[in-house]
């Protein structure tokens, strides 16, 4: 490699991790190395307990490698202090969960806003960059409804604004349509898509194959171990 | 995150829960309250002794008949008449630490003016004593040094007597019957309001020559009543009970093994006492209400850990989208303060309106302190910083993963 290259945006080299649940050692993955470029769109699959949820976790930040590194952007994202990761969480990466994941009894609007309170903008500026996320993600009309007045594909559409307005290059989805039915999961992976198409990398962890469908390229999981990588022509949708 | 999105954002989290905010503040609002209350009763008790021993004069000491206080019956202070008008004089001309010193006599007995009867205490006495208890007329004049010692029937009464017996009229130039005798008034006193053994205004005081002919009937050689001193400028009352002790056992021809038959008295030291048990009091007083506070304290500690628990999804969520475990602490941290110092200023509102109550209750002056009003709205918030630190770490250490999974 040589040392002018773009390093990938997401770079794993031999990553494990293990957990001591009591008396037993838990190896939720053993050595995984595994590259993401930028704009790509990549599912996450594999079984329950295939290891996949711990390498999303290690990909958002949220979690760290026992072994092994993890490069973003060629800079090592392990070792980092919790108040560091929490910065690279809130630059680098936007979540979109499987059960939405948003504050109860506070507006759509307040909720895309969050995330910029912990970088320090401005009331103002957040308040019109939570509103273009939310037209882009067509909520608009819909700022002053609390979660509870949102049905899930709407819920799921102002988390992915939230997801978007702290301009991440990263969107990780865990089972983003785990809670929603096939009309409305088309929808949300549309617009996921949608993002791809802009540039975003997307990562999808999903068990479901229809929805892997929707990427660009899939990761399958097994005990903790890489056992199939393929790209694949994305399923389209009329949104995308 | 800037401060202001913080408090906002904690009065938010507040305002969510009304009810058990109110209740948790209740606890911080009821001892900040009673401390509060609690001083300023204090204080306000403090002056009021202040202020009735004021009325006595300053750097004054009395000396009376009778022995000191003895074990086995005795016949009580002033039984038996020991002191003399030369030991007046004596004490006067010889004691370099005496200033002034006057005698007082005195008796309680009927009244009447034309229209009114009244019953008060009637005081025989010289125009020193005026000086000695620091007393002026507010219309007319008072006794002085010739009217004082003359044998003249004037009297100079104290405001509730001349209310009593004249209501609102100018009671200057008018009769007063005192034992049936007739006395012209010729001054009325500034009123001093209430002293140790009652009303000082319900006095009348005359010239002490006319209290033992129209009083005592008779010129005797023994003094029924008191001496009033009022001690040099920098002479110590220590020094001046024991000068005039020695002379007064003198003159009295006490041997060594007798015991005194009279007693000084010295009300500061009275005053003093006084203002030492008001101030245990109030200080124990202030200790409950600091306990109280405590108690409030930890009713904070145990609601934010509760809100913790509760939140912890949320804080999971905050810490996916960037919130450092910092931003997380200070949340929690600003919430328990702003719960606190809310609760610290009603409570101060409280404690200002119960310590005006008790003022007027018991007609202390009214005090509010101003120094321990800040000081505890301090605590208030210290209370809330020490008590809700440990919910606040707790909340920046929990693993956003597992936050994130939490199903409350």
């Amino acid at each position: 490699m040589s040392v002018d290259a773009t390093p990938p945006l997401l770079e794993l080299r031999a990553v494990e991790r293990t957990y001591v649940m009591g008396d037993n050692i838990v190896r939720a993955l053993r050595g995984v190395d595994l590259i993401i470029n930028k704009g790509e769109s990549v599912a996450l699959m594999g079984t329950s307990g295939s290891g996949k949820s711990t390498l999303m976790n290690i990909l958002g930040c949220l979690d760290q490698p026992t072994k092994g590194t993890y490069l973003i952007n060629g800079r090592p994202a392990n070792g980092l202090s919790r108040s560091e990761l929490a910065d690279v969480r809130g630059k680098m990466i936007g979540f979109v969960f499987q059960s939405f994941n948003l504050l109860s009894r506070t507006s759509a609007l307040e909720n895309v806003e969050m995330p910029l309170m912990y970088q320090g903008v401005s009331t103002r500026e957040r308040r019109k960059r939570a509103m273009a996320a939310l037209q882009r993600v067509g909520l608009t009309g819909r700022e002053d409804h609390h979660p509870s007045q949102l049905s899930g594909g709407q819920q799921q559409r102002v988390a992915i604004a939230r997801a978007l307005i702290t301009n991440a290059p990263v969107i990780m989805a865990d089972e983003p349509t785990g809670n929603l039915d096939s009309k409305t999961s088309h929808d949300v992976m549309g617009i996921l898509q949608g993002l791809v198409a802009e540039g975003k990398t997307v990562v999808l962890v999903t068990h479901e194959a229809d929805i892997a469908a929707y990427a660009a390229r899939v990761v399958t999981l097994r005990d903790g171990q890489i056992i199939d990588d393929h790209t694949q022509v994305p399923v389209p949708t009329e949104a995308a | 995150m800037n401060i202001l999105t913080t408090l906002w954002l904690a009065l938010r989290a507040l305002w969510r829960n009304k009810v058990r905010s109110m209740l948790t503040m209740l606890g911080i609002i009821i001892g900040i309250g009673a401390v509060i209350a609690m001083v300023a009763a204090g204080q306000g008790a403090q002056e009021s002794v202040k202020q009735v021993f004021a009325g006595l004069g300053t750097n004054v000491l009395m000396v009376s008949n009778g022995s000191a206080p003895n074990f086995g019956p005795s016949g009580g202070a002033g039984s038996k008449l020991s002191l003399t008008w030369d030991d007046l004089a004596a004490l006067s001309t010889e004691v370099s630490s005496i200033k002034y010193v006057a005698p007082a006599l005195q008796t309680r007995t009927q009244l009447a003016s034309e229209d009114n009867n009244w019953n008060s205490q009637v005081i025989g006495t010289t125009g020193t004593w005026f000086k000695i208890r620091n007393w002026k007329a507010a219309q007319g004049v008072v006794l002085d040094e010739d009217t004082g010692s003359s044998a003249a029937k004037v009297v100079v009464i104290g405001k509730t007597v001349a209310t009593q017996l004249f209501g609102q009229a100018s009671p200057i130039g008018q009769n007063v019957r005192i034992n049936g005798q007739p006395f012209e008034v010729v001054g009325v006193l500034e009123s001093k309001g209430q002293g140790p053994m009652g009303d000082y205004d319900d006095t009348l005081i005359i010239p002490v020559k006319t209290y033992q002919q129209k009083l005592e009937k008779g010129l005797a050689k023994y003094i029924k009543g008191q001496f009033l001193i009022t001690m040099a400028d920098g002479a110590t009352a220590e020094k001046t009970m024991a000068a005039v002790t020695s002379l007064l056992r003198d003159r009295h021809k006490l041997g060594i093994s007798d015991e005194d038959d009279f007693r000084i008295r010295n009300p500061a030291e009275f005053a003093k006492a006084q203002q030492d048990s008001t101030d245990r009091i109030s200080t124990l007083l202030a200790l409950v209400a600091a306990a109280s506070l405590f108690v409030g304290g930890i009713g904070v500690m145990n609601i934010m850990l509760v809100s913790v628990i509760e939140r912890t999804r949320e804080i999971g969520i905050r810490m996916a989208v960037g919130a450092k475990p910092g931003n997380i602490m200070t949340q929690f941290l600003v919430e328990s303060l702003v719960l606190s110092a809310l609760g610290g200023l009603l409570g101060l509102g409280l404690g200002a309106l119960f310590a005006k109550w008790m003022a007027s209750y018991f007609g202390w002056p009214l005090f509010f302190p101003v120094k321990t009003a800040a000081i505890a709205v301090g605590v208030a918030g210290g209370v809330g910083v020490v008590f809700g630190l440990y919910p606040a770490i707790r909340a920046s250490q929990l693993d956003p993963i597992t936050a994130l999974r939490y199903e409350s």
